[in-house]
């Protein structure tokens, strides 16, 4: 609410007066500021008809900042006259000053000044009259004290092309009285006051309507990142589904825990120095379990289990070396091997953490990200179980329309890629991968012959970029990125709801 | 995944029906194919070169198909129809035959103890009687290609030579020589050159200057000689002028050299099973005798076929449906592995051809069954599992406090875990000698240098790229840090008497204090910034 000084005072003006003032003259006479005025006017035409108001617009000329300069030094092609001597100024000399360049033009086109491009020494610039007249300079000082109207309107919009003029439109209010025009006013309540309650005055007291055209004020708040709200809500449906969660605070692994475990050969191309960050420092483990090593090696190049194996050289070496993860399924890996190494009971187990990848990066892919995997682990699986649990998932994200497609994976016999149908996009996509472990990663570790392991996993980022409709990864994650996003980033709700 | 480019009339014609593009990306869905793209030549060119180079290329209809990276037998038009016909049940899988020559003796590859430092295996086979036409010859080629690229893992595993074996005369010899030995006309050179040549020459080929490195440095380069002294090939990088194959080829001599045996053998039955359905004989190939240096002889092709048992009970409780053997046995006779119930109980007997090196287990026989039976014909159903969830208790102590950090006004940022050495180091004002931080050998920049050993570099970068924000910023980050063992950190970060350690019970866990305002310029920010940093792990 608006001083009631200014308000009075207001009133006062609008009633000395037989048709109506406008507000931008009350602000100067009474020298407050415009805006003062208009408040006092939104408050009184809040209370009633006290008043009415009519939104007024006109136009006048201001000066721009370089406009301002001008006025006070006088114009570029002037002062580039006068810092002219005599005997004359070199040209790069010239052009070293804020105003040389803009100014030589203008006094060339002026023919005030010449140029010498023969002057021994590179070219000079001499005077070619004694003394001028900145007209532009006046032109400005006109408009400055308001006498913009002495001005032609070319004059002012080659001035304005100059970008030393500008057309401000004002917008003001015409007051006249109102029907219920009163000199004094009966103030309104904003708040509910405690004494208000406790005296029970409140009855007799009028109070504001709010305005809800106005934006409010941001509370001061801190902000969870989009991603991490989503991992939150990934988390809470595998909780909600009884999956424990796994260990995954190691971003180092062995290549043996990463690959060699997982009966991914040791050529296979995802240990390539262009998919995998390997390790300089420290660049190799050495504590495996060692029978467990043997049974490894033994599965990939001689087979065993069932298995033909790869019948290639295995080497330790390969084995050893340190990188960081590819996947969190190196965590799986590891704890399937634990797991097998007490009396079996049935487990399920999840892991949403970061992974890396040496990758080319573009819109999409980043050198790292995080990984969503779900791992179940009983005695008599199958695929239609997978299935199974692959659609519980997905039906608490909000997605229930899945199809599967065979798909290959190193580790994964059956694998199987997820598609959900995009209601959006009118198509299918993949929405992640899964499949059953394969035996030859599973027994050597000496899990039971009829245990099997199903599992599948998703990136993090595709479905958080999907709700929050980013199209380049690089703006919901690392240092980069927009706090604004964060700040407006809405809650993640799943399955999400059409209210 | 590699991807399969063919025409599409000429696949049609092969299936001996025509699909409507949709039908056809359904088809490969079952089969776990996906149609990629649908494109022409001259689409291609003009979307990597413009439009005027592409200007009169051929606008024939292309498909381009993703194939799983494991079925060498789908990587040709070939390969992808026969696959698809049987599975479709319009053709039953041939059979591939391994056959003496008509006359005489077979094709010999003499292996020399030489090449025991460079590539130390080979094997070889003849498709005798062939008929190319331009679009056989073609796939011929790009099948080599896409072998090359895939499973030869760039020639560096296996490299394959074709030759006009009519050009010829074995036995040949499998040898390695220096390379300035080493002298012939290159494919499609008009001169010869010696081995050391032909490595400055192609070292600004844009295709094979990414195979040099494979035998660069080594002492001597392989070769293959036929018995007059011409060279076949100098595997795995060219193959000679001389022998080179054209559409008029009738016999072909295909080597494949190797550094792994098995891979060799897949390679070559690959080759040879695609293409022989063009021979006099279909499906026959000529075998050729390799003799190694300790005077053993082998024979190949191998064209092995492997007999697996199995029972009907295993496939209907692995994938979970419930069908009679007769109808598994169908189901992956379907996909290439020809089975039949062998009346004993349900046991089925499985034939895994040598175009099916990807079988090497039952769960592979159990997947394929799954396949033809339909993925999504499958029952979805519920495990019975019980389990009680547990969060990890890290995990858990990190949700509870990001709450309540955003709760206390702090703002949550999500950095990388890795960064460049200057990142961590100089501009914190510290050694990287000092960090123990784990170093990464190949980053492509500098960025990935080193894995973060404290948060605070990604939150102070943070704020350098918001400075446009309004003050105050308050951040916070709760994640990994990676330090090779524990280190006690210096206090060079903060300002001088501006800095505390943090106790608790008695164990330091962590520091605060207001910015070194050396850190704070060489993250390029102007204000005053302060920093917690802690390790919650003590709090568990």
């Amino acid at each position: 609410m608006a001083d009631t000084g200014v308000l009075e005072t207001l009133l006062q003006r609008v009633e000395k007066v037989d048709d109506g003032v406008d507000s931008l003259d009350v602000a100067t006479s009474l020298g407050v500021d415009h805006q003062v005025i208009v408040g006092a006017v939104k408050s009184l035409q809040a209370l009633g008809d006290v008043i009415s108001a009519e939104l007024r617009s006109s136009k006048h000329w201001e000066l721009t900042e370089e406009g301002t300069e001008i006025a006070e030094q006088g114009s570029h092609e002037s002062r580039v006259f006068s810092c002219i001597p005599l005997e004359g100024l070199a040209q790069s000399e010239l052009m070293k000053l804020p105003f040389g360049k803009i100014g030589f033009s203008k006094a060339m086109s002026n023919k005030w000044i010449r140029v010498d491009k023969a002057h021994e020494g590179g070219p000079r610039i001499f005077r070619t009259v004694e003394s001028i007249e900145d007209q532009v300079r006046e032109k400005l000082f006109l408009v400055q004290k308001g006498n913009s109207t002495q001005l032609e309107e070319k004059e002012k919009n080659e001035l304005k092309k100059r970008k030393l003029l500008s057309e401000v439109t004002v917008k003001s209010y015409w007051i006249t009285k109102g029907n219920s025009f009163s000199t004094t006013i009966t103030k309104q309540e904003t708040e509910l006051t405690p004494e208000m309650i406790a005296s029970g005055n409140w009855k007799e007291k009028k109070f504001k309507p709010y305005n809800f055209e106005a934006m409010g004020v941001a509370p001061d708040c801190g902000h969870l990142h989009p991603l991490m709200k989503v991992r939150t809500q990934f988390r809470q449906i595998f909780l909600e589904m009884g999956f424990t969660e796994m260990p995954t605070n190691n971003f180092i692994e062995s290549s043996f825990w990463n690959f060699d475990s997982l009966f991914q050969p040791q050529q296979h191309p995802a240990r390539d120095q262009h998919d995998t960050f390997f390790l300089s420092d420290p660049a190799h483990a050495h504590q495996f379990p060692q029978d467990y090593l043997e049974r490894v090696k033994k599965v990939h190049s001689e087979g065993g289990y069932g298995s033909q194996g790869y019948k290639y050289d295995w080497k330790i070496e390969e084995a050893q070396k340190n990188i960081l993860r590819t996947h969190t399924t190196a965590v799986s890996a590891r704890m399937l091997y634990k797991l097998a190494q007490q009396k079996f009971t049935p487990v399920k187990y999840f892991s949403i953490d970061r992974v890396f990848r040496n990758e080319t990066l573009d819109a999409t892919h980043l050198a790292e990200f995080h990984q969503i995997e779900g791992v179940v682990a009983d005695y008599g699986l199958t695929l239609g179980d997978l299935m199974g649990v692959l659609h519980q998932f997905f039906t608490k994200l909000g997605i229930t329309k899945l199809r599967f497609k065979p798909a290959y994976n190193p580790y994964t016999e059956p694998s199987m890629e997820v598609f959900s149908y995009h209601e959006g996009l009118k198509k299918w996509v993949e929405v992640g991968n899964s499949g059953v472990f394969r035996p030859e990663m599973l027994l050597p570790m000496g899990l039971p012959e009829g245990v099997s392991v199903i599992a599948w996993g998703l990136s993090l980022e595709r479905p958080t970029m999907i709700k929050y409709g980013i199209n380049n990864i690089r703006e919901l994650v690392g240092h980069k990125v927009n706090l604004q996003m964060v700040y407006d980033s809405p809650i993640c709700r799943n399955p999400p709801t059409h209210f | 995944m590699p991807t399969v480019g063919v025409k599409r009339d000429l696949l049609f014609k092969a299936l001996g029906r025509s699909y409507t593009d949709e039908e056809f990306d359904e088809l490969c869905f079952e089969f776990g194919l996906e149609l990629d793209e649908i494109t022409s030549e001259k689409e291609i060119i003009s979307r990597e070169q413009g439009d005027t180079k592409a200007s009169g290329a051929s606008d024939v209809i292309l498909y381009k198909i993703d194939v799983p990276a494991n079925r060498y037998d789908l990587l040709c038009l070939e390969g992808l129809v026969r696959g698809l016909q049987v599975f479709k049940n319009k053709l039953e899988a041939p059979q591939y035959k391994r056959v003496s020559p008509l006359s005489g003796e077979p094709q010999k590859l003499i292996i020399t103890k030489e090449t025991e430092a460079v590539r130390p295996h080979a094997v070889a086979a003849v498709l005798r009687n062939i008929t190319f036409t331009q679009e056989r010859y073609d796939s011929f080629i790009e099948l080599q290609e896409k072998l090359h690229q895939n499973i030869c893992r760039k020639r560096s595993l296996v490299a394959i030579g074709t030759h006009d074996l009519d050009t010829i005369s074995g036995p040949f010899t499998y040898t390695a020589k220096p390379p300035g030995d080493i002298s012939f006309k290159p494919l499609n050179q008009t001169k010869e050159y010696t081995a050391t040549q032909l490595m400055s020459l192609y070292k600004t080929d844009s295709h094979l200057r990414h195979y040099l490195h494979i035998i660069e440095d080594k002492p001597v380069y392989p070769v293959i000689y036929d018995s007059n002294g011409v060279v076949l090939s100098m595997p795995p990088i060219i193959n000679g002028d001389h022998s080179k194959i054209s559409l008029k080829t009738k016999n072909v001599f295909i080597e494949c050299t190797a550094t792994d045996q098995t891979k060799a053998k897949t390679v070559l039955d690959m080759m040879v099973t695609m293409f022989s359905e063009y021979c006099a004989q279909p499906f026959t190939v000529e075998e050729a005798e390799v003799v190694y240096p300790d005077g053993k002889t082998c024979i190949y092709p191998e064209l092995a076929y492997r007999k697996e048992k199995l029972s009907s009970k295993f496939i209907n409780q692995k994938v979970g449906i419930n069908e009679s053997t007769e109808k598994i046995a169908q189901l992956l006779t379907r996909m290439c592995l020809l089975s039949q119930a062998t009346g004993v109980g349900d046991e089925i007997e499985v034939e895994i051809p040598p175009t099916r090196s990807d079988v090497i287990h039952a769960c592979d026989i159990m997947e394929d069954a799954a396949i033809a039976y339909g993925f999504n014909n499958i029952t979805r159903t519920t495990p019975r599992t019980y389990t009680v969830a547990n969060q990890f208790p890290l995990n858990k102590l990190t949700e509870l406090l990001r709450q309540d950090l955003a709760a206390a006004g702090f703002t949550e940022a999500l950095n990388f875990a890795l960064c460049s050495q200057e990142d961590i180091a100089d501009k914190l004002g510290k050694k990287i000698s000092e960090m123990r931080a784990v170093h990464i050998s190949n980053p492509k920049t500098a960025e990935f240098q080193v894995a973060r050993t404290t948060l605070l570099p990604g939150l102070l970068k943070t704020i350098a790229a918001n400075r446009k924000m309004p003050l105050p910023l308050k951040l916070f980050e709760i994640s990994d840090v990676v330090l090779k063992d524990e280190t006690k950190g210096r206090h060079s970060t903060y300002f001088p008497g501006r800095c505390a350690d943090i106790f608790v019970r008695g164990k330091n866990v962590g520091r605060l204090g207001v910015l070194h305002p050396d850190v704070i310029n060489r993250f390029e920010l102007t204000m005053p910034c302060s920093a917690l940093e802690m390790d919650i792990e003590p709090f568990l």
